[in-house]
């Protein structure tokens, strides 16, 4: 391990990555001290006489949305609601996909088919589709929100940890350890989890990257968390029919996604170069 | 037949008499064409099946009923009838038709087709949302159960004369034959194409459809053996669907299209109103539409009446006006004001948080309430609901908001215990005809509060139940003026028991191009969104 | 290889019937009513029941599925609820503007990812390697609907390059291609870069350089024709992103495909489009892989068909 973190340190994308990470991080923790005003109030003097909103200026420093409430205010708590979806759903559909990879690729037989054919089933399904089908049977809040991406994200995870399960369970000292007696949940964790931490931990951090991008899709297609949480897709979703006379108020939440969403990308991927050994050596 | 005291109304004179003014504009010359964008898709021209307000107007300009309006106002004239008469009881309705009403296909059209017309919006395998409508005809159970498909009230006495009868008097009947379901249709087309008849329309109408190709584009022709001389004036009308208001609006402004759909984008909308370049160009004008928050009563603390007084003094409607850049007037009564039977003396309940408060607390909620408004998701609903959500928690009123899609939204105000508030934005009260009884029944009424109803309220006021059922039944043209006042007073009297916050009556408003011409009226046509397809003309072909 | 192809055929057939159960119980689960959407607001509570009468909407779910399935076995999509039209008909209407953006997409992808992959693999290392893939992450990493606004604002707007949104023209399709072309380049040019790397270590190419053949003649020639299988099978694979793209980017640009289709049909609970789109899509999906797994085995000799 302190070998792949000074590997990872080496690389200046990842250093910039887990800085913004910190970031991100950091405004998320202390929004509610930093924050200009309070997320959710509408200022009257927030919109012109005529309804639109403001421009960047000294009192909003980023501007106001439509409904005349800060900007930069809302985008600090937004932060945490991306974060908090990111690393929940994600985590879910770590959790998810990781059991049945293993369960899966440890069982095979028909336990372990029925399961790799479901995910096969899942894998031919639109993801999109199944997101807002899911988001239109649950009415969205945050914790649904990061639900509904699990049960669309875990596939990807289950394939990967099936195949190495299963390239690990082949191997003669998983044999060894069968043929001495061993009971099976001992064998998973001792044996076989160990081994699948570097996968995980790359998919964890991937993964977040993913999440954050399909929160806030499914919050600009309107089927998000509920308003009025701040989500920076939310904010893009609400400001849409304006974008041509107020690009701040997509301009400066795209920004926050994407920042985010590239911090995750490029941290995951230096720990797939550091960590993983297949990947090793290339590039 | 013999008892009956006939007597014939002259109402062509007293109508054509109402309507000088528009007699000038009728004079244009025939002739050019204009293209009107929208963004969603048509979904069928199948006047019994079509109940959205894109399709609405298409259809109005297909086909015909026995009864139509004057262009740019809500004042019924004869349609495919010539004229009519009323029985004195108010139960039978005789209309002769007209000579040399020919349908799209040359053949002319017969008191058959109005019958067989009829008949099929009424019967179940048609699946259209307006069968209800015609509850009040005789023999309309017998078909919905689908024992018959023979409606018995609707009667062919000759090839040119019809008669409705009716199991109830129903002083809004002649609306409904003016309404779309109630359109007719060439019955051979329906049986060759079937289901397909929505994308093969064939009626009697001012234009046909010459060519659909689906997601694209629709061209409607003039109808050259149009039974009304002189109409329609354009030769071809192109709708172009797919084009967000957006670009549709910046085409128009380059000359490329003519008349906005779905018209002007909101954030354009104040410099397209306050540009005087623009100020022959961009029509507005009032709707029958009303936009509101619906409480249930039937739920705890909403059951209480003084609570939903306190919500309606605390909802700053003004400021929601300002959020949706003005594009509506605060509302404080059901009734729009361009509807008939409006209270322009009410005064309503005006913002006053002290006393929202002071009345929460007679009503034992001190320290307010926690509850949920649902809405749907599309803006600006949210935003609305936001502002709502605001607006309440300043009198201790803590809001939950559901914003979610239509469909949910308007099963969860068809439940009686589901949804405690609910803003109506996005699937407001748009009326079906120009009268007060149609902002009642489904949305105010007994009958609408039932498990799928449209009252989301879940108001049921017996004695207002009979009031509206005295003024429907008051069918006498001599009674007119009383019936609207009665209709005035049910409206007054519903919002002392506030089941509604009426929030705002959304103006309605398009862009035309240089190219197009007609009186302002034809653009804030009552019936026809976004302008009356029939009268509005090309300036290039005067 | 037919022995290959019957198997996954009928993997695929049998994945296609999964997805139809699938999307059919999740239209149920809606917690909404397609026949009051239907009916609309003036239908009296008679009507709505006629109509869920008419539809076989009052069977139950089985019955529905099973004369749903034995139905789309005659190649019967069944009608919209709302518009009463064929279902294929509308999919058929809404499919070529789809597959036009994907051929968009994909042309963009290529354009944006293979030269800044070759690129990049050749200066490995160097700081403009790390640019092209700190830029190549953060297309990756910017939400689709991101880059539309943007791109419509910047060059519909601000320069009216390119019309802001519709369809029709070259022209229209220029800019929600591109949207797609930044967000995938993203991934071609790290597939590219990699592969190319793996290539230019191999003997032939070594053997090419030490014949004296000129550096561009050895990237374009060799070890570009090895490089690209990968990408082909990433073009397979892409289909499924593309699909849940399409949803978001026609809605910002207003284009008549069947992503529009579908989250229409989802808005107004119409079941019969649901489904439809679903296995189209699901479809093309299946195909993609399959053009996938075909691939494969060039790329590495040890992966036979199964």
């Amino acid at each position: 391990m302190p070998h792949a973190i000074r590997q990872l340190l080496k690389n200046k994308l990842a250093v910039f990555g887990l800085a913004m990470i910190a970031v991100f991080a950091g405004a998320a923790l202390v929004a509610p001290l930093v924050s200009p005003h309070p997320p959710h109030e509408q200022f009257f003097d927030g919109l012109t006489l005529q309804g639109a909103p403001l421009p960047p200026n000294a009192k909003f420093l980023l501007g106001t949305d439509l409904l005349g409430r800060d900007l930069l205010s809302r985008l600090l708590y937004g932060a945490r609601t991306s974060l908090i979806i990111g690393i929940a759903a994600n985590g879910a559909a770590l959790f998810i996909g990781a059991v049945l990879g293993i369960v899966a690729g440890y069982a095979q037989g028909w336990v372990g088919a029925v399961i790799m054919r479901f995910t096969d089933l899942m894998m031919a399904f639109p993801a999109l589709l199944l997101a807002i089908a899911l988001a239109a049977i649950f009415a969205p809040s945050l914790w649904i929100v990061a639900l509904v991406i699990a049960l669309v994200n875990w596939v990807q995870v289950a394939r990967v940890i099936y195949s190495q399960t299963v390239s690990l369970t082949a191997r003669e000292y998983i044999e060894a350890v069968r043929s001495i007696g061993a009971a099976w949940p001992r064998i998973l964790f001792f044996h076989i989890l160990p081994h699948l931490w570097p996968t995980l931990l790359v998919w964890g951090t991937l993964g977040i990257a993913t999440t954050v991008l399909l929160e806030a899709t499914l919050s600009f297609l309107g089927i998000g968390v509920r308003p009025p949480t701040p989500s920076w897709g939310g904010i893009i979703y609400e400001s849409q029919s304006y974008f041509l006379d107020a690009p701040w108020l997509v301009f400066f939440p795209g920004v926050c996604i994407m920042f985010l969403s590239l911090s995750f990308n490029l941290v995951g991927d230096a720990l797939r170069d550091a960590l993983d050994p297949t990947q090793r050596g290339r590039g | 037949m013999g008892r009956w005291m006939t007597r014939w109304m002259v109402i062509i004179l007293a109508l054509i008499m109402t309507m000088p003014a528009l007699a000038f504009a009728t004079d244009a010359k025939q002739g050019g064409e204009m293209t009107v964008t929208f963004k969603d898709d048509v979904a069928t021209l199948d006047p019994a099946i079509g109940y959205d307000w894109q399709n609405w107007s298409m259809i109005k300009s297909l086909y015909d009923g026995l009864m139509d309006y004057a262009p740019g106002t809500y004042n019924l004239r004869p349609g495919l009838a010539e004229s009519y008469e009323v029985s004195p009881d108010g139960l039978a309705y005789t209309f002769r038709l007209r000579e040399g009403v020919k349908f799209h296909n040359g053949r002319p059209m017969t008191a058959e087709d109005v019958k067989y017309s009829l008949e099929r919006t009424v019967n179940p395998k048609t699946q259209s949302p307006g069968q209800g409508f015609y509850s009040s005809i005789k023999g309309f159970d017998a078909v919905t159960s689908g024992e018959t498909t023979d409606l018995t009230g609707v009667i062919v006495v000759d090839p040119k004369t019809v008669r409705i009868e009716l199991s109830n008097p129903d002083a809004t009947f002649l609306h409904l034959v003016a309404l779309n379901f109630s359109f007719v249709v060439a019955k051979e087309a329906v049986e060759e194409y079937g289901a397909d008849f929505g994308k093969h329309p064939v009626g009697t109408g001012a234009y046909k459809l010459s060519a659909w190709n689906l997601g694209q584009n629709l061209i409607f022709e003039r109808n050259k053996d149009y039974y009304r001389s002189g109409v329609p004036k354009l030769d071809k009308i192109t709708f172009e669907i797919g084009q967000e208001p957006t670009v549709a609006l910046l085409r128009l402004q380059r000359g490329e299209v003519d008349v906005l759909g779905d018209g002007v984008p909101p954030a354009r909308y104040i410099k397209m109103k306050n540009d005087s370049q623009y100020a022959d160009n961009f029509m507005e004008g009032p709707q029958l539409q009303t936009s509101y928050i619906t409480m249930n009563v039937k739920m705890k603390p909403f059951d209480n009446v003084k609570v939903r007084q306190a919500v309606n003094m605390a909802v700053f409607k003004e400021r929601i006006c300002k959020i949706i850049n003005n594009r509506a007037v605060p509302a404080n009564q059901p009734l729009p004001p361009a509807m008939p039977g409006y209270a322009e003396n009410y005064d309503g309940y005006s913002l006053d948080r002290g006393k929202a408060k002071a009345l929460l607390a007679e009503a034992g909620y001190p320290d307010g309430f926690t509850t949920e408004l649902y809405a749907i998701n599309t803006d600006p609903n949210p935003r609305i609901a936001q502002a709502i959500q605001q607006d309440l928690s300043a009198i201790g009123i803590k809001v939950d908001l559901k914003t979610l899609a239509a469909s949910t939204v308007i099963a969860a105000g068809g439940e009686p215990d589901q949804a405690p508030m609910l803003w109506s934005g996005g699937l407001a009260w748009l009326a079906d005809f120009p009268d007060p009884s149609n902002f009642y029944g489904p949305i105010l009424g007994c009958g609408g509060a039932v498990k799928g109803g449209w009252n989301w309220a879940w108001y049921c006021n017996e004695e207002i139940d009979a009031k509206a059922k005295k003024a429907d039944a008051m069918s006498d043209p001599d009674l007119v003026d009383q019936r609207i006042d009665l209709w005035r007073d049910i409206f007054i009297e519903i919002m002392e028991d506030a089941p509604w916050v009426p929030v705002f009556n959304e103006l309605r408003n398009t862009m035309r191009s240089d190219r197009i011409g007609g009186s302002e009226d034809f653009f804030v046509d009552p019936v026809f969104r976004p302008c009356n397809y029939r009268y509005v003309f090309a300036r290039d072909a005067q | 290889m037919i022995r290959f192809l019957a198997k996954r055929i009928g993997q695929a057939v049998a994945i296609l019937l999964g997805v139809t159960v699938v999307t059919f119980v999740l239209s149920f689960l809606m917690p909404a009513d397609p026949v009051r959407m239907l009916a609309g607001r003036s239908a009296t509570p008679e009507t709505v029941e006629s109509i869920r009468r008419e539809l076989g909407l009052d069977q139950p779910l089985p019955v529905q599925y099973v004369k749903y399935i034995t139905r789309l076995v005659q190649g019967d999509f069944g009608r919209s609820y709302r518009q009463k039209t064929e279902v294929s008909a509308l999919i058929l209407s809404r499919l070529p503007a789809t597959l036009l953006l994907l051929l968009g997409a994909i042309f963009f992808e290529l354009l944006i990812g293979m030269p800044a992959g070759i690129f990049s693999a050749t200066r490995r290392g160097r700081p403009s390697d790390n640019w092209i893939m700190a830029f190549s992450f953060a297309g990756v990493s910017m939400p689709q609907f991101v880059i539309g606004l943007l791109l419509l604002y910047l060059f519909a707007h601000m320069l009216p390059i390119f019309p802001l949104g519709g369809y029709g023209t070259l022209n229209h399709l220029v800019l929600p291609a591109l949207t797609l072309g930044i967000s995938g380049g993203g991934w071609y040019s790290r597939m590219m870069r990699s592969a190319m790397v793996d290539v230019l270590r191999k003997d032939y190419v070594r053997t090419a350089r030490a014949k004296g053949m000129t550096e561009r003649r050895v990237i374009l020639v060799h070890a570009l024709r090895n490089a690209i299988l990968p990408i082909i099978a990433m073009i397979g694979l892409d289909i499924g992103i593309f699909m849940a793209g399409a949803v978001v980017v026609e809605s910002v640009f207003g284009w008549p495909g069947i992503g529009q289709l579908a989250w229409q049909a989802i808005q107004m609970v119409d079941i019969p489009i649901i489904m439809g789109v679903t296995l189209v899509a699901a479809i093309g999906i299946v195909l993609g892989n399959l053009l996938a797994d075909l691939v494969m085995p060039f790329l590495d000799p040890r992966l036979q068909l199964e």
